[in-house]
């Protein structure tokens, strides 16, 4: 095991973001000062702007397998989010006015806070409760379905507890209705760990972003399947199909393609180390630390998560000690949100209030290592329980 | 959401941190349900704390607050102890992030909790 003071980097955040691939970030370099012609203009310089970015764009409907024009892209999941969200349902209420969407307790806010706002404008909103492991029960699911229902939007990976959504099931359910339900996933937590078939999974839209695989920030995509009706949410420069107007983000792009393609290739491989480096941490942590929860269940969930509650530590100070340490991690806690309630995602998990300020999540990527995971194992017991030691409450009289 | 050199400086290496037994007066605000609950400990002697200790659960914020307060608080008379304002003890700190400005009151709170209960006992 190193010693204390020689890793200062351990980042076991990458769900929140991920270092770009140096093989991505070569890729896109040409494309801001030599390459950088508008993908709209006609001449030569535009030309080379739009063959790199159509290349992209196939890379990923490949991913995704669907048609190229069948992806448009985006500033990133949140934009994507909005689209599906309010471009489907502004495009439906056009002809009807009672509509229905099922979402569930557990979405981002980038689903959650549009769901409220349609509220507001009159739409019926469900948000399905899930199980403790934090999946949506499918028996639920079937109940909720109602004749004005238009749109389910389910993700497939939680970001928080990393638990995964049987889409596939779900698609499949809602191919035998009798009339027309629209299916959108926000699909950012999975593309780096699991099969984004849309066809196999029965899809009409699915969010996506650059970021959280290896990319770039501040572009993503959403796939439309042809004849999904969207009204844009932002008009005028009519690109992408005039679905969503806005100069075309070429480095970006290219970039996001690559990282794709980098995911896609390695996806076996990457899956495989991740999960014996969170897995053997995770072990050591409930066997190192008493009174501690694990909120991710292992085995309905990505490899790369491990969402703990450590009883009696309030989640931001562990935070705070860790970063002290020079270890990256998030919470749940309200105190790091500016809210005052906690992770939205463990409430609805059945877990308590008073616990789920203490949880801290810790996601594992393509570098992490055994021996960042032993590292973290050197400190991580004594900060709980100094924060334990602190508290007027834990284990007191 | 940045904190102040100051802040991680009690965070890290928090004073006072600890219990008074027998202590003159003790009080405790917050709820665990809310994340955050503080738990301070006064030894009075003549209308002066003589000694102060605290113990507390939440954020990196809360701690640096009840480790900032109790330093003010020590050696004051009950008097001058209740004239501590939560401005204050942000300025002791060099300031808070804004949605950390209401961990200033909890400190605030639990100090006029166990004076009023020390005058109360008298």
């Amino acid at each position: 095991m190193k010693k204390k003071n020689n890793m200062q980097n351990v980042y076991l955040d990458h769900s929140a973001t991920t270092p770009t691939d140096e093989k991505v970030l070569k890729e896109m370099l040409p494309y801001f000062s030599m390459k950088f012609g508008n993908y709209s203009s006609l001449h030569g310089f535009g030309r080379e702007a739009y063959f790199a970015v159509e290349k992209a764009r196939k890379t990923i409907s490949d991913f995704l397998n669907c048609k190229p024009d069948e992806v448009i892209f985006t500033s990133g999941s949140t934009e994507s989010n909005n689209l599906a969200l309010k471009g489907l349902i502004s495009s439906i209420r056009s002809k009807q006015k009672d509509v229905h969407i099922i979402t569930t307790k557990i979405e981002h806010d980038a689903i959650l806070e549009p769901c409220n706002e349609l509220e507001a404008q009159g739409v019926e909103v469900t948000y399905l409760p899930v199980k403790k492991n934090g999946t949506v029960d499918i028996a639920e699911f079937e109940k909720a379905i109602k004749s004005n229902t238009v749109l389910v939007s389910i993700m497939y990976v939680n970001n928080e507890v990393g638990s995964i959504n049987d889409i596939e099931k779900i698609g499949k359910i809602l191919k035998k209705q009798d009339h027309k339900i629209y299916f959108h996933t926000d699909a950012t937590q999975a593309i780096n760990f699991l099969d984004c078939d849309v066809e196999k999974l029965n899809l009409d839209m699915a969010s996506i972003s650059g970021h959280k695989i290896y990319g770039p920030k501040g572009v993503g995509a959403i796939y439309i399947r042809k004849g999904t009706p969207i009204k844009p949410i932002q008009t005028g420069g009519h690109q992408e199909r005039n679905i969503r107007s806005g100069t075309i983000n070429v480095p970006s792009i290219v970039g996001f393609g690559k990282a794709v393609e980098l995911a896609k290739k390695d996806q076996e491989k990457n899956n495989k180390r991740i999960a014996k480096v969170r897995d053997y941490f995770v072990k050591k942590v409930l066997e190192k630390i008493p009174d501690v929860m694990l909120n991710t269940d292992v085995d309905h969930s990505v490899c790369s998560h491990a969402n703990f509650c450590f009883v009696g530590a309030e989640g931001e100070s562990i935070l705070m000690a860790l970063d002290i340490e020079g270890i990256a991690v998030s919470t749940g806690s309200a105190c790091a949100s500016g809210s005052l309630e906690p992770s939205h995602v463990l409430l609805a998990m059945g877990i308590k209030k008073e616990i789920a300020h203490s949880s801290i999540r810790f996601t594992f990527g393509k570098h992490s290592t055994k021996e960042e995971a032993d590292y973290v194992l050197s400190v991580l017991p004594e900060i709980i329980e100094k924060l334990r030691i602190f508290n007027p409450l834990y284990n007191k009289q | 959401m940045i904190y102040s050199e100051k802040v991680l400086n009690h965070f890290k290496k928090p004073h006072n941190q600890g219990v008074i037994k027998n202590a003159s007066a003790v009080g405790e605000v917050g709820n665990p349900s809310c994340g955050d609950v503080m738990k301070i400990y006064l030894k009075i002697d003549n209308n002066i704390i003589k000694d102060v200790k605290f113990e507390t659960l939440g954020c990196a914020a809360a701690i640096a607050v009840s480790s900032a307060l109790t330093d003010m608080v020590k050696g004051k008379s009950i008097d001058e102890a209740l004239k501590i304002t939560r401005q204050e003890v942000v300025n002791d700190l060099g300031g808070l992030p804004e949605p950390k400005i209401h961990c200033s009151m909890l400190g605030v709170e639990a100090l006029h909790q166990a004076i009023k209960k020390y005058e109360e006992k008298k």
